[in-house]
């Protein structure tokens, strides 16, 4: 993917955590331009995303709005997408609205009963924290809440 | 390499009626975060039956769409398993049989994900990681509540006299099954005696079985649940979002 098309896919936002574009999300694997149009690859983040479909839809408003003709828009599954293609960037932003990043996954992807990750408040930065739930106001979070602040956060968790 | 398009649709069937059992708790969960807990696991389900269901309407190539699949076919047709269409109960039914279901479907999308049929694959080697966390859930609730009070350990004891003689269709080889499911069974016991020696429950040992779900001989709920979820499609053919 060029980096003209990368640009322009930046202004493609997340509608569910609006602060990430889709190209922070890494959630688009590739943009072949060919002589008909162009088509982009997404991946969705969880199999049940509502959220695929519009953005899908804004993927091909955006490239429709800079000139290109044709778009299409292809979802494939493999490899599945994980928490580890969200850019740096896109870390800071979701810190910076109140969302705490995801852990690299090798460290907490696990299937340990009852252990709690060690996660970060995105407010005061205390490591003093618990998990309220494991489930979130979207698939890809979870709700901890702060024991010094005591502000309840997501945490985008890792996947 | 694909499966037989049968198969597809006998995995598709049983993520959309256990995802739609699951979504009859939205707005009804013991508490607001377990009603997200069980609302969430269920749109996962569903996202896995819409994949199951886009790639078998592929294969059928008769102009079905998953949408078609999923509300134009009757209950004779379903070949969802009979545990995954058992009533919510309590919390303690619902907790339970996802904890089954999670349990087989962990070792069941891991071997799927290793074979042959791509598409399959993708779409397995993607829910495995959804399916990971439902199991790490549930595998919980069964300890909680099993070594919980009193009556939250006879709620599991009466959960387990209800729906552990569905749970021997899991392992009954269908026709249409690339691979005999008893391949899984030593696994998803040797997690039972796990989780369930944490919860302090008895390790259940009937050997009674119900069978037919794969067949398309349904329980009486089947029914019920088609004419909810179904009616929409019925009444307004064609309707759409």
């Amino acid at each position: 993917m060029n980096d003209h098309i990368k640009k322009i896919l930046s202004n493609v936002q997340d509608p569910e955590v609006p602060v990430l574009s889709v190209i922070d999300l890494g959630i688009v694997r590739d943009a072949v331009e060919t002589d008909e149009g162009i088509e982009v690859v997404i991946t969705p983040t969880y199999t049940g995303c509502p959220a695929m479909d519009v953005i899908s839809a804004q993927i091909r408003m955006e490239l429709l709005a800079h000139g290109y003709r044709s778009v299409t828009v292809k979802t494939v599954l493999s490899p599945a997408w994980t928490t580890d293609w969200m850019t740096e960037e896109g870390k800071q932003k979701l810190k910076a609205y109140g969302i705490a990043p995801p852990l690299h996954s090798q460290q907490v992807c696990a299937t340990e009963r009852f252990s709690d990750e060690v996660i970060q408040c995105p407010l005061c930065s205390s490591f003093h924290t618990h998990q309220v739930s494991n489930f979130g106001s979207t698939a890809c979070k979870a709700l901890y809440q702060c024991d010094d602040c005591k502000e309840p956060f997501d945490y985008f968790k890792c996947h | 390499m694909n499966m037989n398009v049968d198969y597809i649709m006998h995995l598709a069937d049983s993520a959309l009626i256990l995802g739609h059992r699951n979504s009859e708790w939205c707005g009804h969960g013991p508490v607001l975060e377990q009603d997200i807990a069980i609302t969430n696991i269920s749109l996962d389900l569903i996202g896995q039956a819409r994949n199951f269901y886009q790639y078998a309407a592929g294969l059928h190539n008769d102009g079905s769409t998953e949408d078609s699949l999923a509300y134009l076919r009757d209950v004779r047709e379903f070949r969802n398993l009979l545990l995954v269409e058992q009533p919510n109960g309590d919390w303690a039914h619902t907790i339970l049989r996802q904890f089954f279901i999670s349990n087989f479907q962990y070792e069941l999308y891991r071997w799927l994900a290793a074979q042959e049929d791509e598409q399959l694959a993708a779409i397995c080697n993607k829910a495995l990681k959804e399916v990971t966390y439902h199991l790490r859930w549930s595998s919980e609730w069964v300890i909680r509540l099993g070594d919980g009070t009193e009556e939250s350990k006879q709620r599991m004891l009466s959960a387990i006299d209800d729906l552990w003689t569905f749970t021997g269709e899991l392992f009954t080889r269908a026709p249409f099954e690339p691979v005999d499911p008893a391949i899984f069974s030593q696994n998803y016991q040797q997690r039972i005696t796990e989780i369930f020696t944490e919860a302090r429950l008895p390790i259940p040992t009937g050997v009674y079985f119900q069978q037919g779900g794969k067949t398309g001989l349904h329980s009486e709920h089947l029914g019920f649940i088609l004419a909810e979820m179904q009616f929409m499609q019925r009444a307004y053919p064609g309707s759409a979002w």
